[in-house]
């Protein structure tokens, strides 16, 4: 396609050894068969979702981009299960949706963090009400959960604000907290609503970076939903790219630049290229979006 | 710290201000004792009298604290009932607020005429009063949790019950602080009407008596004793609320602790 790798010499120097395809072969770990979703009824519908088939791989990272409004988080929020479809069916994990014995962690636009609860017991969050670790919950809050939450903590740099309060912290910090959060679990399935959409972009890049080790390090499926077409490229294995609403799946495009990434990756041109065709497509989508369908 | 002191200092002063300013007025005007006794009068008669009116103030205190927390009690079952469930909340409201507009003092009579004079009509009356401000603050604060905090557990599989412990619970807990405020002085309200038109003890009871007597500096006397049994209990909740809520206020002293 448009899309060409770096350099052979560049690609064995750069590929480690989590390699860039999902461990395993093609299991698919999430499946969309003609679903659709509209609000509200009848003449009054909005349809938000055009019919949409497709699947995603065990241990991908998936970047879901598009024009406002083009119904990227309707799909999150189907696979999360904060919403049913309208028709056609999801599968996670070979079972319906709702269904699922699938660990899935969640972070959002906004950090969400619970305003009560210092950053470890926000991060422990999860292991309190997600099964199997609840039911242990209280032999091992004090010791083993707690370990582990400073641990991933740690990890982002924030071992010195375990003890803080959300609202102590500056809004990175936060969503690195957010982050922790929705990892501390082991999710099979994590899915990232526009997580960085409010930092700056300093921040923004640093906290990649971050991610891509938490996800080379766990391989969970990774579907995130993004504005930002450089996120995108540099943080995913698979891009879909939606159209204006109703929104459905226009392109589906792998990206095999060699992990780990780093920004420089963002600066070569095979890098460059890709962002710039995303860009005309979803400009197409968008000016699309007023003609009748 | 400093400014905080300050502070304390200037509202200490200006409590202390306005009763001299009540006595030196009463001095310089000549108004009679029978009319607005001196403050230094009603502490005078307070102490001299202090033995037949301790077991008024115990009488009171014990009576609000029973009702108040019946009152509370309900409140926070029914606003949990009411908070937990959009459809509720919109359905239930409208009673609510007609209940609410009821003025307490009117259901007194009808309490005596079921339980006779005497202490369980204060109770009631106290509980019933406090019960409202309750209900609608505790509703209001499970209602207005952000949805995004519930689809973090709701992501997590969690249960209502679990959504209701974890996120709705804690959420609305600066609400309820804020109502038991408003609830206990408003439960010595009900308490003392209802002493005042059908009881033979409490505090109501002897202003009441007092001031057929004309014996103004003993209604005053009550007035003291009901005040500071309001403010001693709006300090208790208050200090409580601090090292619950805190968070809610975002005190440094909540997130040091």
């Amino acid at each position: 396609m448009f899309l060409q790798n770096a350099t052979p010499a560049e690609t064995a120097e750069l590929t480690t050894p989590t390699g860039l395809k999902p461990p395993g072969g093609a299991r698919p770990i999430i499946e969309f068969e003609r679903v659709t979703v509209s609000y509200g009824r009848d003449a009054a519908a909005t349809q938000a979702l055009a019919e949409s088939t497709f699947r995603i791989d065990h241990g991908d990272f998936i970047a879901l981009v598009g024009p406002s409004g083009c119904g990227k988080s309707t799909i999150l929020k189907l696979v999360g299960g904060l919403l049913t479809a309208s028709s056609g069916h999801v599968f996670v994990a070979r079972r319906e949706v709702g269904a699922e014995d699938v660990r899935i962690g969640m972070a959002f636009q906004n950090p969400t963090l619970l305003p009560w609860l210092s950053i470890r017991d926000n991060v422990m969050l999860p292991l309190k009400i997600a099964r199997p670790f609840r039911e242990e919950w209280r032999q091992k809050r004090k010791t083993e959960y707690r370990d582990r939450a400073d641990a991933l903590l740690a990890k982002v740099g924030l071992q010195d604000f375990a003890n803080k309060f959300p609202w102590q912290l500056s809004g990175g910090m936060q969503q690195r907290a957010s982050l922790c959060r929705a990892l501390i679990h082991d999710p099979t399935l994590l899915l990232l609503d526009e997580p960085f959409g409010a930092l700056d972009q300093f921040t923004r890049e640093e906290l990649w970076a971050t991610l891509q080790t938490l996800w080379m390090e766990r391989r969970p499926t990774v579907l995130l939903v993004t504005h930002d077409l450089r996120e995108s490229a540099f943080l995913a294995n698979r891009i879909m790219v939606m159209s204006a609403r109703p929104g459905r799946i226009l392109v589906d495009e792998q990206v095999d630049f060699a992990r780990p990434r780093t920004l420089d990756t963002t600066y070569q041109p095979e890098f460059t290229s890709l962002t710039h065709t995303l860009r005309s497509l979803i400009v197409a989508a968008r000016s699309g979006a007023g003609a009748p369908s | 710290m400093r400014a905080v002191n300050r502070e304390k200092l200037a509202s200490a002063a200006l409590i202390v201000g306005v009763f001299v300013l009540w006595e030196v007025s009463c001095l310089v005007f000549g108004i009679s004792e029978i009319i607005l006794p001196r403050p230094s009068q009603i502490i005078a008669t307070l102490i001299d009298r202090w033995p037949a009116l301790m077991p008024h103030a115990v009488q009171t205190l014990y009576t609000t604290l029973v009702g108040f927390a019946l009152g509370v009690g309900a409140g926070v079952v029914i606003g949990l009932l009411i908070g937990s469930s959009r459809l509720a909340y919109n359905v239930a409201f409208p009673l609510l607020v007609g209940f609410s507009s009821i003025p307490k003092v009117a259901v007194v009579p009808i309490f005596v005429l079921w339980f006779g004079s005497g202490t369980v009509p204060a109770v009631l009356t106290s509980a019933i009063i406090c019960v409202f401000p309750v209900v609608v603050n505790m509703a209001t604060g499970l209602a207005t949790t952000e949805p995004e905090l519930e689809d973090v557990l709701r992501t997590l599989k969690a249960s209502k019950r679990d959504i209701l412990l974890n996120v709705g619970l804690p959420r609305a807990m600066p609400y309820f602080f804020a109502s038991l405020k408003v609830a206990v002085t408003l439960s010595f309200v009900g308490t003392v009407i209802s002493e005042t038109v059908a009881s033979n003890r409490g505090v109501g009871n002897m202003m009441l008596i007092a001031s057929s007597n004309f014996n103004v500096p003993l209604v005053f006397a009550g007035l003291f004793i009901l005040a500071g049994l309001g403010v001693a209990l709006y300090v208790v909740f208050s200090l409580i609320e601090r090292r619950v809520t805190g968070w809610a206020n975002r005190k440094t002293e909540f997130a040091g602790g």
